[in-house]
């Protein structure tokens, strides 16, 4: 079973023990890390999951689409590394991943 | 150990966000999440799309896992149906007559659907959509080359509608109004949807009346007031929800199209509080009450709730967005446009299948209507939280940087 890492925006980490085939936005929500907040469900229509993922792992977790891209445009701190949790699929390649979450949904 | 009970009645979005947010909030005492539906809370907008095609298993739709309420101390008292409030002894009576005491209790009974009364509806293969149980009604009767009549041209109506004729049926939708959608947003967008459905090969009847479903058990058809039939394999109705406040107005609270809340979504008896489709509030946005069906609402005002329960007293103030996935098509709202009297677009809604309606009343910015425009609804809900307006000028402008639409 995977292990991801949440760091949330005060720095405090939440590991989680994730099933491959979920999303990262599920894996945060239903272990109640708090900073990832998934309002719509998982359909790419809030961003209320925006994360950063490690520049280690970019590879890995693959890029947005370009309905993601539009959103992750205009979130209230977007970084090079920004992505939307709801967007990535969780897979044993992502063992060890490390997110971290933005100042917004703290 | 606290001997507060917090009681929960009802069992989708708003109950799952409100019993999360108890915990984080420091209660406690005792939780109880009592539901009439047999699972665990779940995710609804799927109902009508990918539960209804089977690309998400039940379980896919959960809001949370069943340990998360484990974990949390939350018992899930489910297929149980509250049927009456005890305020003078402070407990909740259930339908096989158990009794559970509480010491503050929380609303979030949702809405059900509305029911039409047209001869010939209680036969086989007419259904409504609302719960998942209505999902798995609605998957024995579609499928490839199957007939379908959607009756009610709402956002569950052509949801649904897109839904079966991916699936390769043959689909119809009937309205009784001059247009789609025309409850809740403009001629625009219902034009544009109806030409996007029209486009897909599903048809439309605007000004429909329905004469009855016909059939022996099972529905062969619909038939109309003009005297045509329509093949129907399945029947599918929604026409739109009513509030469910009769618990609430049998216990003697205070009802107005909805459970009255007031900004810190407490019922006119303060050790009762309401979220989700079953209350009216107020929206400082828009200086007005609102009785709204969404997602949004349900989690942000269980939020209130929650702090409410726990003595922390804060105003709720949150902009409503709604989200709507057709065919290839991302309607994504940010604020309410009720209330509008001019509507620009930006880009065009005649051709293709990206643009923006900015609604308008005077002045002041209400709403976005964003289809295929992620960005155009992005920085509307930030800015119009922030109680911000877009010149219509600028906004018909499509060179004009979005990030400088908005304006105070």
């Amino acid at each position: 079973m995977p292990v991801i890492t949440f760091i949330s925006h005060s720095g405090e980490a939440t590991e989680v023990h994730v099933e491959s085939g979920v999303n990262l936005m599920q894996a945060a929500t239903e272990n109640g890390v708090s900073g990832i907040l998934g309002d719509c469900g998982g359909a790419c229509s809030c961003a209320t999951c925006h994360c950063y993922i490690d520049e280690a792992w970019q590879d890995k977790t693959g890029e947005p689409d370009s309905v993601e891209k539009d959103m992750l445009d205009c979130v209230l701190e977007p970084a090079d590394n920004s992505r939307l949790s709801c967007q990535i699929m969780v897979t044993d390649e992502l063992d060890g991943l490390v997110v971290r979450l933005p100042e917004s949904q703290f | 150990m606290s001997t507060e009970h917090c009681v929960i009645i009802g069992g989708s979005h708003a109950a799952a966000q409100l019993a999360a947010s108890l915990r984080q909030e420091g209660w406690e005492g005792q939780i109880s999440l009592v539901g009439a539906d047999p699972m665990a809370p779940y995710h609804r907008p799927p109902l009508s799309k990918g539960a209804l095609n089977g690309d998400k298993s039940d379980s896919d739709l959960l809001i949370r896992p069943a340990e998360f309420y484990e974990k949390n101390n939350v018992d899930l008292v489910l297929g149980s149906r509250v049927t009456k409030i005890d305020r003078d002894a402070k407990k909740v009576i259930l339908h096989d007559g158990a009794e559970i005491p509480y010491t503050k209790l929380a609303l979030t009974t949702g809405a059900r659907v509305r029911k039409i009364p047209i001869p010939g509806s209680d036969k086989d293969g007419v259904c409504y959509l609302r719960d998942l149980r209505d999902a798995h009604q609605i998957r024995k009767y579609i499928g490839a080359g199957k007939s379908a009549v959607v009756i009610g041209g709402g956002y569950i109506g052509l949801e649904a509608a897109a839904s079966m004729r991916k699936m390769g049926m043959n689909v119809t939708v009937l309205e009784a109004l001059p247009r789609v959608l025309a409850r809740v947003t403009s001629p625009e967008i219902s034009a544009f949807y109806t030409r996007i459905h029209n486009e897909e090969g599903t048809e439309i009847i605007t000004d429909a009346s329905i004469e009855a479903i016909e059939g022996e058990n099972c529905v062969t058809g619909v038939k109309l007031a003009d005297g045509k039939t329509l093949p129907a394999d399945i029947v599918l109705i929604g026409v739109g929800v009513v509030p469910e406040t009769e618990l609430a107005e049998e216990a003697g609270l205070e009802i107005d199209n909805g459970i009255v809340v007031d900004e810190f979504a407490r019922t006119s008896d303060h050790d009762i509080v309401a979220a989700g489709d079953c209350t009216n509030h107020y929206n400082p946005i828009y200086d007005r009450r609102l009785r709204l069906e969404s997602v949004q609402n349900a989690n942000d005002q269980a939020k209130i709730a929650a702090k409410a329960l726990c003595g922390k007293l804060e105003a709720y103030r949150a902009l409503p967005w709604f989200w709507s996935d057709q065919y290839d098509l991302k309607l994504q709202i940010a604020g309410f446009s009720q209330g509008f009297d001019k509507v620009v677009l930006r880009g065009d809604h005649t051709t293709g299948r990206s643009f923006a309606a900015f609604y308008y009343a005077g002045d002041k910015l209400l709403a976005v209507d964003a289809i295929n425009r992620p960005k155009e609804f992005m920085m509307a809900k930030r800015f119009l939280a922030e109680g911000k307006t877009a010149d219509p000028a600028r906004v018909v402008d499509e060179s004009a940087d979005l990030k400088d639409l908005f304006v105070d």
